[in-house]
């Protein structure tokens, strides 16, 4: 018999990795002209649709900052996370 | 609604290849099965039981994820589809030395796979061991800075133009700083039949020793300095897809603590390098 292990699919959004954060991200929504950059950018995929203003899961956001760093308006500031 | 390729996946934070991942689903869609080679790809996105993708997905070794794509497009047309679309995801330490006779097979046989290379240049997930991917001179555990050595005495292996010599229809370079290059490049890849071949330059900010909020930045500064040259191969032709702006080698050198201990002259040796590509390109342009 053939074996192979077999995950189902998806099933990494069990592992929440909110609690890796040392910053978070801030969005100001006055800033921001909803260009879509943090969300294409945004390594975890978790700052919601762009066309939208954005809004970050913190379930999953690790605080890496990229967003921030990219946005054209600097809309997102970091701050530490308490 | 998240992507099909999930959060909660264990990259680094501000890991490049995780962007890369969500840019390769978003611009390929469901109708595809995935062939990955071990590495920090596979690491991050599949810790057994659990998955970050949500398409059929296959870890295979680094010797022979090529063939296990071959094979698997030969089963799929077997059954009759003629749709789906098999892509092989592998870092460079898989595409550039370990699974390169398999690549090479692969793309002589021009079987109709769509191979995606994200390259951080170097071994990452075991810790930055060189590669023959990492550039000249570049610090990794393998390639020490100190009295005998001064980083890696290599320059990075060409290999966008050794694919194109197996004269496959497409080979494309392109960045994930880039979003919509990376998306159109895909998007052409997937519709052509035959061997196909897509690098993602994706920094890692782990090996490279780049502040995390760098991640995307670095990467755009390698294309801004002509360190990392945007192309397509298509049937034989070379084409530059992007011109870039040539800021100076060292704006790219001096925020990467894997080359920190670069002197002037190393620089300058570097610079020249990249110097000499884009004169010969500009003149082959004008022409
Ligand atoms: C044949 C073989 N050699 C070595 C290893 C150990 N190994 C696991 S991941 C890895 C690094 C892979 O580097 P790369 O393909 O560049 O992917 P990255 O980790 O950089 O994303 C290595 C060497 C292995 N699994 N199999
Ligand atoms: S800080 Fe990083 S992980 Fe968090 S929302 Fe911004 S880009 Fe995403
Ligand atoms: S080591 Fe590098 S490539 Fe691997 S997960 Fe971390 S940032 Fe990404
Ligand atoms: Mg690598």
């Amino acid at each position: 018999m053939m074996k192979a292990a077999i995950s189902k699919p998806g099933t990494a959004k069990n592992n929440k990795t909110g609690d890796w954060r040392t910053f978070r991200p801030n969005v100001d929504n006055q800033k921001c002209i909803k260009c879509g950059t943090c969300q294409r950018f945004c390594p975890e995929g978790v700052m919601g649709k762009i066309g939208e203003y954005p809004e970050v899961d913190f379930d999953y956001c690790k605080g890496c900052g990229i967003c921030a760093n990219e946005c054209p308006k600097k809309a997102i500031t970091m701050s530490e996370d308490k | 609604m998240t992507d099909l390729f999930t959060p909660g996946h264990r990259a680094c934070a501000g890991c490049g290849a995780a962007i890369a991942f969500r840019q390769i689903v978003n611009a390929l869609g469901k109708d595809i099965v995935i062939v990955n080679a071990t590495g920090c790809g596979e690491i991050i996105s599949t810790p057994f039981p659990e998955s970050a993708w949500e398409v059929p997905y296959i870890h295979t070794l680094f010797e022979n994820v090529p063939a296990v794509a071959s094979g698997v497009v030969a089963a799929l047309r077997a059954q009759g589809n003629d749709h789906t679309t098999v892509v092989c995801i592998a870092g460079d330490g898989s595409t550039y030395d370990i699974g390169f006779g398999a690549l090479s097979g692969m793309l002589e046989r021009n079987d109709d796979v769509l191979y995606i290379c994200y390259d951080n240049e170097a071994y990452m997930n075991t810790g930055v061991q060189r590669s023959s991917s990492t550039p000249l001179h570049a610090l990794t555990t393998t390639s020490e800075v100190g009295k005998a050595l001064h980083g890696k005495e290599q320059f990075k292996k060409p290999l966008l133009d050794i694919v194109a010599a197996h004269r496959v229809p497409y080979a494309a370079s392109t960045c994930i700083a880039y979003p919509f290059d990376v998306d159109k490049k895909l998007k052409k890849a997937k519709a052509i039949r035959g061997a196909r071949f897509v690098s993602i330059f994706a920094s890692c900010v782990t090996g490279w020793g780049v502040d995390t909020q760098l991640g995307v930045s670095i990467a755009r500064l390698a294309v801004e300095t002509g360190m990392w040259p945007m192309q397509e191969y298509e049937n034989g032709e070379m084409k530059i897809t992007m011109k870039p702006a040539r800021k100076p080698v060292l704006e790219y050198f001096k925020l990467q603590r894997r080359f920190k201990h670069l002197t002037p002259e190393e620089v300058a040796e570097i610079q020249k390098t990249v110097d000499g590509f884009w004169a010969k390109h500009e003149a082959g342009e004008k022409k």
